[in-house]
């Protein structure tokens, strides 16, 4: 009974602007299905390639999320942080370890985990640092300060990386080959393409545990729920704050990693997709870590159908593409798909 | 007119900062006049602006001056201003060029009769172009000020961002080239004020020069009076506390949409003087670092200040267009290697950062908001899409 009613109060409520929005969504979602019946295969092979990008931009939405949800700051540094480990990545890889493509499949597990346990630390700590530095002495003040403070950070962060790498791409050789490893009635997926996900999808699993048993973790949810009455229950949310930075820095590593197995990346790499990120992590719910994942599957395959498919805007629209999602997400539906309070849904 | 002198002159009498002010645009009309002995002076001669310099600096400091409309007063942040500039750019270029070849009109055009595309006089395009610009802010505003401040300032970021790639990719529409692409549209014409045409005058960066200040003193002049209008006392309640002020009976997206159109239209006017001072409208000017650039002006030099701003907007509109050139080649000179220019946005998001920790009122403070940032106010935000239902919009109040 008592969820007919809200049901029943939802329908009222809804006004001209819920309608415009359901019949967009639907008219996108009829898209979608047409141009699947039209050509399977070709539609599932740029989705693969939608979901592998999807991923990478996941990672980093997560890093967006996780601070968003805690500190209700658009921490505009992260995607710069991404790209900066990025490149340092590619040093790791080339310089330190030395793959390539005659490498063996050991040596490469060995070098990429090896690359991950020196630059997911090195990130945790620069993107701590950068909380230390430039936001913490900023909680009490206007919200707009932590966030043009942030944007200021992200200019520096972009300088950093072209001091150390300057204007070039940086890229690595492909170790991991980029043939076929599966094909299902044309439908191919790449080594590397599953290489990807052997990264991210662990990472995810681990990330989801200690968000959601450890107490660490517990102290995270609650800071992200009520800052003031978590400080009262004896957590140190300064430290709950520090440790939400270190994460996010760490997943941006990882990010840097994976995007660096795919594309060639420079310093100002980061600023387009911390903006591709942030609109996935709105777009699933900001705060919520799964709607972000979900959010960044979604914008990855909409990319790839865009660059993809035939009688789309193609790939020279694809930022103003990604920015109407945005915009048109926070107008139909601000709270985002999975919109929820705290990264509680993890 | 005589009328205006009386009045400047009683209130001169009585204030101070009246002499300051006129001191100051006596010392910025007669500049032309006076540059070149500066810039023969040893050692700081060097630093001197050129006229054509300064008539770049005046058109940014006129955009902070806009960019500060909606970032001081109303404290809207918007990362996207510098698609205003290029909206006031497009517009020249569609009004006052070539473009359109197929259509042969003009309007009190001081180019020939005969030659073809749009011509409208260049003063009523830069009208047009604030015009344009306001409606662009608006269609803009009505679907995203209903935000919570941090996602106002990423919607903008977005359409920063949609704007000039449209601008760049929007050379065939349906086979229709709207914008040029990536040649943008060029020449656009100049500004003429009977029959002198600025362009064709050996000293044309004196006369775009003294045209630049009217419009900034325009501004100023604008700025002011809003400031102590009853809209500019709406937005200062807005910035300091949206729920006391929407209790107060303030409406809240109306004053926000006005606060966001009228910093278009300075945008609007300064990117039409602008693409007509450059003689064209280039895409690879509309990135989104312009945005924060005027951003980072706003707040070197004082957040709602007036004349904070100006300040602000010299300095690193200087520092862009000669200054930090000029301090690279005597680091070089001295023998070290380091070229401030490729580092210049480094350099603004430093400022930013340096200003927001040490001195978040600016360099030259306003009053108001000094007292706000020193003695903190009430900063929850009335809309939250966090917390369901709690829209500015009454009707979805009751769910």
């Amino acid at each position: 009974m008592a969820t007919a009613t809200a049901a029943l109060h939802r329908i009222r409520g809804s006004s001209l602007i819920d309608a415009i929005g359901l019949a967009l969504l639907a008219l996108v979602i009829v898209w979608v299905v047409f141009k699947f019946a039209q050509d399977p295969t070709r539609f599932l092979n740029v989705s693969v390639l939608g979901a592998r990008n999807g991923a990478i931009y996941g990672l980093v939405a997560l890093g967006y999320t996780l601070v968003y949800g805690i500190l209700q700051l658009i921490n505009f540094a992260h995607g710069d942080v991404f790209a900066l480990s990025g490149l340092v990545a590619s040093t790791m890889i080339i310089s330190v370890f030395g793959l390539d493509t005659s490498t063996g499949v050991l040596l490469i597990i060995v070098g990429l985990l090896g690359t991950l346990a020196v630059t997911i630390p090195l990130f945790a700590v620069f993107n701590g640092t950068i909380e230390r530095i430039a936001y913490k002495p900023l909680r009490n003040a206007p919200r707009l300060a932590p966030l043009i403070t942030a944007v200021g950070v992200s200019f520096i962060v972009q300088n950093i990386s072209l001091a150390i790498y300057g204007v070039d791409f940086e890229s690595v050789p492909n170790f991991i080959p980029r043939t076929d490893a599966v094909e299902i009635g044309g439908v191919a997926i790449g080594w590397n393409t599953i290489a990807v996900f052997l990264i991210v999808i662990p990472v995810l699993l681990v990330l989801t545990w200690f968000v959601r048993s450890t107490r660490q973790g517990k102290a995270m949810r609650a800071v992200a729920q009520d800052t003031e009455a978590s400080a009262m229950m004896g957590i140190d949310v300064n430290r709950t704050i520090s440790v939400t930075f270190f994460i996010a820095g760490g997943l941006a590593a990882v990010a840097g990693l994976v995007y660096l197995l795919q594309f060639n990346i420079r310093y100002d790499t980061g600023f387009q997709l911390g903006l591709i990120a942030f609109t996935a992590a709105v777009l699933g719910g900001i705060g919520n870590l799964t709607g972000a994942v979900l959010g960044a599957l979604m914008i990855g395959m909409i990319e790839a159908w865009n660059e993809g498919l035939d009688g789309t805007p193609g790939g020279d629209w694809t930022r103003s593409l990604i920015f109407g999602i945005l915009i048109a997400t926070l107008v139909f539906r601000p709270q985002g798909i999975l919109g929820e309070r705290t990264p509680e849904g993890a | 007119m005589s009328e205006a002198l009386s009045t400047f002159a009683r209130r001169a009498r009585t204030d101070k900062s009246w002499w300051v002010a006129g001191a100051m645009i006596a010392l910025g009309l007669t500049y032309p006049l006076y540059y070149e002995p500066l810039q023969e002076l040893p050692v700081i001669g060097d630093f001197v602006p050129g006229v054509s310099s300064m008539v770049v600096m005046m058109i940014f400091t006129m955009m902070a001056l806009g960019l500060n409309v909606v970032v001081g007063y109303a404290g809207l942040l918007d990362l996207g201003y510098v698609a205003f500039y290029a909206a006031g750019a497009y517009v020249a270029g569609w009004l006052a060029s070539l473009h359109f070849e197929d259509i042969t009109f003009h309007l009190g055009s001081a180019v020939s009769g005969d030659l073809p595309g749009i011509h409208f006089n260049m003063w009523l395009v830069l009208i047009l172009a604030g015009v344009f610009t306001t409606a662009v802010g608006i269609v803009i505003g009505l679907p995203t000020l209903r935000l919570r401040g941090d996602y106002l300032a990423i919607v903008t970021l977005g359409f920063g961002e949609i704007v000039p790639q449209f601008v760049r990719n929007a050379d065939s529409i349906g086979g229709f080239d709207l914008t040029g692409g990536t040649f943008g549209i060029a020449p656009i014409d100049s500004l003429a004020i009977g029959g002198v045409v600025f362009r064709q005058e050996s000293n044309k960066d004196d006369l775009y020069y003294w045209a630049a200040i009217g419009l900034v003193l325009f501004t100023v002049f604008c700025c002011i009076r809003l400031r102590d209008s009853r809209l500019g006392r709406a937005w200062v309640a807005i910035r300091e506390d949206e729920t006391a002020a929407a209790a107060m009976g303030v409406p809240l997206m109306r004053t926000k949409t006005w606060s966001y159109a009228i910093g278009a239209f300075f945008g609007g006017v300064a990117g039409a003087f602008f693409a007509s001072y450059r003689a064209g409208a280039f895409p690879a000017d509309f990135f989104f670092q312009f945005s924060v650039f005027l951003l980072c002006m706003v707040i070197l030099g004082g957040i709602g200040s007036i004349w904070g701003v100006i300040a602000g907007g010299l300095i690193l509109s200087y520092l862009d267009r000669e200054g930090l050139a000029t301090i690279g080649s005597k680091i070089q000179e001295g023998g070290l290697d380091f070229d401030p220019t490729k580092y210049q946005f480094g350099i603004y998001g430093l400022i930013i950062v340096v200003m927001m920790l040490i001195r978040p009122t600016g360099l030259i403070p306003e009053r108001r908001h000094k007292i706000e940032l020193e003695e903190g106010v009430h900063d929850t935000p009335f809309y939250d899409v966090q917390t369901e239902g709690a829209m500015t919009d009454r009707s979805r109040s009751d769910d």
